[in-house]
């Protein structure tokens, strides 16, 4: 199975989340937008910068910029 | 509104805190997720009587009001809006300090209709914390234009607490919802405070938080809910313990401390590492929401995504700055030019008005020096600023709140993070240059 991270994801396509890594305080904050184990996520898109990049997390649209979302794992 | 004499008056500073003695009512609490309506439901239930200031020791502003329902008079404490009471911002420590300590007599909890899912995080956490809590599910006008329909009945069965459905503007009706609202927090406040275990997290867990909580029953009393405490030992929040010690006047680490190396072994005995207690609790949570809000929430029409995401390709796509360039532009340009007509009409009226002033008040006897002084003075300058600063204002503000509410403005946020990101900022300050930028341009044309 391909393992990457969020932020490997292109905008259109799925993945689903694996783990998170990081420290405490920025997993706490992810888990609450609702990125635990087992959530799909999909990568709406960039900003016409690059980073942050929209991805749509339980039917919300949130804005994460790299530097998080690398630290989400996709199964 | 909130601009009173109390509230910006010498001694305002002083008074906004939860237990001075001006918030004579009962304590209500009102939390919820930023942006459903709170500070909407607020304004309505306390109207004018209401005033602003920051929390004590922080840079969190809250709002205190109050209001009177069938005899009674309730003080309405208006919490930061937070997505949860778990991580540690500056909002979310006041938010569960408050609801934990602050000696509340019930939680009203404001979620958003339109996406259940994600405020039901945090409701949930709060009901692990008081049973008094009552659910306002807000902005349903919005969710009946989304055809999403909410079971409000199933709602208050899976959770265990009132749900009231509540909207500003619901087909005729002013106010939807919000006696209904009042009439169930004062049920609420009459009832006994009881366990409330809106989430389960597991036999193996379960069992450790109930060896702590029964250590600390006799501490918490009916103040904090001892099953709450317990979790939070586990989880190794030790901000949230720190606030309960305070607020206890306990030292809970020493007191639980037997029992928290016996749960910790019992649970690395079946091979849950402690690390991972924080992240299987806040799990266990998330999952919940997922599963009830399945249960309660219906939606009919999947398409309006559809259109919110093409509208986004072109506010946020590759044209994005070209767009909001242009869209500010236009604003700017409106604001200029529109406001040149009302200010010329200002100006002359003001003009024809002065010598009138000025020869009703020689023919009343004023001594021609002091006429000259009011009118060609102060009358003049103070006409001459308001009809130069009046219109532009006056134009400004409302197509800015109109880009507000068309929920443009976190697109622009979106657009620019990186840019402020290189100034260590981030994109939400795009707002406050926006209005900076207007200020500075409005007071080089004075």
């Amino acid at each position: 199975m391909k393992e990457s991270c969020l932020s490997k994801l292109a905008p259109g396509e799925w993945g689903v989340v694996r783990s998170l890594s990081g420290e405490a305080g920025i997993r706490q904050r992810l888990q609450d937008l609702g990125l635990i184990p087992g959530t799909h996520v999909c990568c709406l898109q960039r900003s016409p910068l690059g980073d942050p990049t929209a991805y749509a997390i339980r039917g919300a649209v949130i804005a994460l910029r790299e530097e998080d979302s690398v630290n989400i794992h996709l199964k | 509104m909130g601009l009173t004499k109390a509230s910006t008056g010498k001694g305002a500073v002083d008074c906004f805190s939860p237990d001075g003695e001006k918030s004579a009512g009962i304590r209500i609490a009102l939390a919820g997720n930023p942006n459903v309506g709170k500070s909407t439901v607020f304004n309505g239930l306390t109207g004018m009587h209401q005033h602003t200031g920051n929390w004590p020791g922080k840079t969190v502003t809250g709002a205190r009001g109050n209001y009177t329902y069938r005899g009674g008079t309730y003080t309405l404490v208006d919490l930061p809006g937070c997505y949860s009471l778990m991580a540690h911002s500056a909002e979310e420590e006041v938010a569960r300090d408050f609801i934990c300590f602050g000696d509340a007599e019930a939680v009203v909890v404001v979620c958003d209709a339109t996406c259940l899912e994600r405020n039901l995080n945090l409701v949930l956490q709060i009901i692990e914390i008081t049973s008094k809590t009552v659910v306002c599910v807000n902005l349903m006008d919005e969710a009946k234009k989304k055809k999403i329909s909410i079971r409000a009945n199933q709602l208050e069965c899976l959770l265990g607490v009132p749900v009231v459905c509540t909207a500003v503007k619901m087909g005729s009706e002013r106010n939807y919802g919000y006696t209904e609202l009042l009439e169930r927090v004062r049920q609420t406040i009459k009832q006994p405070k009881r366990c409330s275990m809106p989430v389960r997290y597991g036999e193996d867990l379960e069992r450790a938080a109930g060896m702590i909580a029964e250590t600390l029953t006799v501490l918490c009393g009916e103040k904090i809910n001892p099953r709450w405490l317990a979790l939070r030992l586990l989880a190794g929040d030790t901000q949230a313990v720190r606030s309960a010690e305070k607020a206890l006047n306990a030292d809970i680490g020493e007191i639980a401390k037997d029992a928290l190396t016996c749960a910790y072994a019992d649970l690395e005995a079946q091979e849950i590492a402690r690390e991972t207690i924080s992240d299987r609790l806040t799990s266990a949570i998330v999952q919940r929401a997922e599963k009830v809000a399945r249960s309660v929430v219906k939606t009919e029409n999947e398409s309006y995504h559809e259109r919110d995401r093409k509208i986004d390709r072109v506010l946020t796509g590759k044209c994005g700055f070209l767009v909001m360039a242009l869209l500010f532009l236009g604003v700017f340009w409106l604001t200029i030019v529109g406001s040149n007509y009302p200010s010329g009409w200002l100006s002359s009226f003001f003009f024809q008005t002065e010598g009138w002033i000025y020869q009703g008040l020689l023919s009343m006897g004023c001594p021609a020096i002091f006429g000259e002084i009011f009118v060609f003075g102060v009358y003049r300058m103070v006409t001459r600023v308001v009809s130069v600063m009046l219109p532009p204002m006056a134009i400004f503000f409302p197509l800015f709140t109109l880009l507000e509410d068309a929920g443009y403005l976190p697109r622009v946020a979106f657009n620019l993070d990186k840019c402020f990101q290189k100034c260590s900022a981030c994109g939400k300050q795009a707002l406050t240059m926006c209005i900076e930028k207007f200020k500075m341009f409005y007071l080089y044309n004075l």
